[in-house]
């Protein structure tokens, strides 16, 4: 018998708007000692399905509406809210996405990892604490018994996610949920939670639930693989099977979407010139670290700045696409910025068509800023939520006085064109598109003024897989007809081989390796490169 | 925290200033004098009197004597009160406003706390709009109708509570704090149930019951703390607030308190009660927002380093 059986569950949300069926009909199983991987894209209902097995779900408005998920035997659905807690945490345990919202900022992450022990266990204080050192060291944290009291807001990211993953081992549950455990980390520390997570499960025989949407991770960690699509299961089985076999058209749409390989076109259509469009000489971002103070030890008060950019200094060619890649905190967003003139230039220089503008005034900027324009990573963060798409892409033809009040109706529809966008859409506003539509918007906005160079930050990041491979050929599309220069910011090493000619990899604000994305793909220079391109999760079972 | 303590105490400095200065000159602005009454003065006397009070020298002369008097802890003499000064005035009348203002404030503390509590626990139902309604109801109240009302009915009709008087018949203090506490009753109970309603969407509290935490933990560990801290930002104020006395619940209870004290001085003109009660509101302002603001770093630990805080 398997450890945990659920058989046509479904869970449906009561909303104003009528009922939503999150999770309709789902039934799979759970071995002792195995793992299962959910995929699916967002609102596929892979986590409402897990969460309603331990209640978490808050209801109203959800409603679990039929199904049974017994555990050892026993109907979590059916079971008393006394009863369900003392599962909670003690023999089912979950792992939540964002390390930085699931701790508690007001407790020590030790008052927050030792009370599974305290209420279901009823394990002394003192003797809790030493469990729960010993479990942080394993787990990878360095001088655990100082960082039990620290507060979580004192660790990074990857170390947050170490002390969740250790909240969930503590009470030695048999299965733990994980939902999008790494999803939030970079590429390197999520290689390493990965195997943290396989190593404890063999040395514990725990059963893991694995939710994610990224199917390269899942073929990593899975033996047994679960595809959702709109709440109910399009296809399941042995991971190696369902990957390089998939039977069902959805799941063989969701790999094809994983960006693979290197881009084709490019070299014959880059014609060197004598002066690069963009080039950077030695440029230097330093923050102030407001964090010292009058009473700081002098060898912090030497470096009292934060190096965002040390040093950097690159070139791009006209109509070609430098990638941009460094984990967070590496100034791949500074120097973006920097070189748009949105952020602080401490030393260096910044060439642009053969003019300097470092440290230009706004007034003087004024008249470059219709030549270089910006997408940001989150559509929705970064468009107006009061305007109708007509207005958003109306107003930069406008300012820029590319366009009258006559003729900007139709180059906005021309724009919508351009961007794969309906024509009907252009009264409808940023809330009512989905995530891919909204950055087609934002491309639609950045192209409008016929700019030369733009830098794309992160821009398909909060995309799900299949719409991220839309939108990636959407921009290399524009940028080969509008003959636009692009700098492609990204912390994915996939993304940007598939996307970009030349790569640029940045390590703590200074450039490690440059050179040619297949180059770089097939014999990276620095030590630093290897890492990254090692940790980058494959879908192991696929041929390429 | 030594260090932002005494800093916040050397900011205080030069907002007492500018507070004592803008009052000085503009209650000397105002028409009328402590010695112009119905009753015509003779000339001399009143010329014996401005110079007893030294209001025959220059303005800004007065205003140096007087800062000087200050940074002594001297309020100086009252103008109304022959032979008392203002710092005996307000010694006489604090006792009785602050035992006053402290048992409003338990009283607001504790049913304000409660009420937001039961009311965020239950969005949206009965037992959030029961005590939500009762706490908006308490806010439209202003405590010239609630003190009679409660005088009425508890002293009156029932005969339980004596109907005035502060410390003379056992029980006469539980109107005042009720009628004192209850407009910051309702204010709590709402800015409570706000913050908590806040905080038990987080992901955290989500956290804390996968773990399989009672939910009487949850709340208490996990929500409270936060839940709590725009309460603690609205107590300092209100705290200087109800220590300094209610003319109105003073004087429907004929307690003997500041509030009295401070609104008939300013009918009197009486210069240095009038600048000694400003000083000690702006004071007690200014140590009750410092003490407040500790209390919230002391709850959040993302403020002990505020720029290195996480979200």
């Amino acid at each position: 018998m398997a450890l945990l059986e659920v058989t046509n569950l479904k869970v449906h949300f009561h909303t104003r708007n009528g009922v939503v069926k999150a999770v309709d009909g789902v039934s799979f199983n759970v071995e002792a000692g195995q793992t299962l991987g959910i995929v699916g894209e967002s609102g596929s209902g892979k986590s409402v399905c897990c969460y309603s097995l331990l209640g978490l779900v808050p209801q109203p408005p959800g409603r679990i509406e039929a199904g049974t998920a017994l555990f050892d035997g026993e109907d979590l659905l059916r079971c008393s809210r006394r009863r369900l807690r003392q599962l909670r945490g003690n023999e089912i345990a979950v792992i939540f996405q964002d390390p930085m919202t699931c701790l508690n900022p007001y407790l020590t992450i030790g008052e927050q990892l030792i009370e599974p022990l305290l209420y279901h266990r009823k394990t002394p204080r003192k003797e809790a604490r030493q469990q729960a050192v010993a479990l942080l060291d394993e787990v990878g944290i360095r001088q655990p018994e100082r960082r039990f009291d620290s507060y979580p807001h004192e660790l990074s990211g990857g170390m947050r996610q170490r002390v969740m993953i250790a909240m969930a081992l503590i009470a030695e549950p048999r299965l733990i949920i994980c939902d999008e455990p790494t999803t939030a980390l970079d590429v390197t520390i999520q290689a390493q939670i990965l195997k943290l997570i396989k190593d404890l499960q063999h040395k514990r025989q725990v059963a893991v639930i694995f939710i994610s949407h990224d199917l390269a991770v899942v073929s990593e960690v899975a033996d047994h693989v679960l595809v959702m699509q709109n709440g109910r299961v399009v296809e399941q089985g042995e991971v190696a099977e369902l990957f390089s076999n998939p039977s069902e058209a959805y799941t063989r749409k969701l790999i094809a979407s994983i960006p693979d390989g290197a881009k084709s076109a490019a070299p014959e259509r880059r014609e060197l010139q004598p002066h690069p469009l963009v080039s950077v000489s030695h440029l230097r971002t330093w923050f102030r670290d407001h964090s010292i103070g009058l009473f700081s030890p002098a060898a912090a008060k030497a470096q009292r700045h934060i190096k965002a950019l040390d040093d950097v200094s690159l070139r791009i060619e006209r109509h070609e696409i430098l990638g941009v890649v460094g984990e967070s905190g590496s100034g791949k967003s500074t120097l973006g910025r920097a070189i748009l003139g949105l952020a602080p230039v401490t030393d260096g220089r910044i060439i642009y068509d053969g003019r300097d503008i470092t440290n230009l005034s706004a007034r003087a900027m004024k008249p470059l800023r219709r030549r270089m324009q910006m997408i940001f990573q989150d559509p929705y963060a970064s468009l107006n939520p009061r305007m109708t798409i007509f207005e958003t892409l109306a107003e930069p033809l406008l300012v820029h006085g590319l366009a009258n009040r006559r003729t900007v109706a139709a180059q906005v529809l021309a724009l919508m064109d351009d961007v794969g966008l309906v024509r009907t859409c252009i009264r409808k506003y940023p809330h009512e598109f989905s995530g891919g539509q909204r950055q087609r918007i934002a491309i639609g906005r950045a192209i409008a003024t016929r700019p030369e160079f733009i830098v794309a930050d992160e821009p398909v990041s909060a995309l799900d897989v299949t719409i991220q491979a839309q939108i990636l050929d959407l921009i290399l599309d524009l940028v080969a007809r509008h003959d636009l220069t692009m700098m492609f910011i990204s912390h994915d090493l996939g993304v940007v081989r598939y996307i970009a000619d030349r790569v640029l990899v940045l390590h703590r604000g200074q450039v490690v390796e440059e050179g040619d994305t297949g180059k770089v793909w097939a014999a990276p220079q620095a030590e630093y490169t290897r890492e990254l391109l090692q940790a980058i999760p494959r879908l192991a079972h696929v041929q390429p | 925290m030594f260090k932002f303590t005494l800093s916040r105490l050397l900011q205080a400095v030069p907002v007492l200033l500018v507070v004592i200065t803008v009052t000085f000159f503009l209650v000397r602005m105002a028409p009328g004098g402590p010695f112009s009454d119905e009753k015509a003065v003779p000339p001399e006397v009143l010329r014996a009197l401005e110079a007893q009070y030294r209001l025959d020298l220059p303005l800004i002369q007065q205003y140096f004597s007087y800062l000087g008097d200050l940074a002594r802890g001297d309020f100086g003499p009252s103008f109304r009160y022959p032979g008392r000064s203002v710092n005996e005035l307000i010694e006489a009348g604090l006792p009785a406003s602050a035992e006053l203002g402290l048992y409003a404030l338990l009283i607001a503390i504790v049913i304000g706390v409660l009420a937001g509590l039961i009311a965020a626990m239950r969005p949206n139902t009965a037992q959030d709009y029961i005590p939500m309604s009762t706490a908006m109801i308490g806010i439209c109240l202003p405590s010239f109708l609630l003190g009679p009302l409660l005088v009425l009915v508890f002293g009156i009709w029932l005969e339980w509570l004596p109907v005035s008087g502060w410390g003379n018949i056992p029980g006469d203090k539980i109107l005042p704090s009720i009628t004192m506490g209850s407009t910051y009753a309702a204010y709590i109970a709402r800015l409570s149930r706000g913050g908590m309603l806040e905080v038990l969407s987080q992901d955290y509290i989500r956290t804390a019951r996968a773990k399989g935490l009672p939910e009487r933990v949850v709340i208490v560990r996990h929500a409270l703390r936060g839940g709590l801290i725009p309460v603690v930002a609205y107590l300092g104020p209100a705290f200087a607030g109800l220590l300094s006395g209610s003319f109105v619940v003073e004087t429907i209870f004929q307690i003997p308190g500041l509030g009295r004290f401070f609104v008939q001085a300013a009918f009197n003109r009486d210069y240095t009660m009038i600048m000694g009660s400003v000083v000690f509101f702006a004071l007690l302002i200014v140590v009750f927002n410092l003490i407040s603001d500790l209390i919230a770093v002391w709850i959040d630990p993302r403020l002990r380093n505020p720029s290195r805080g996480g979200r």
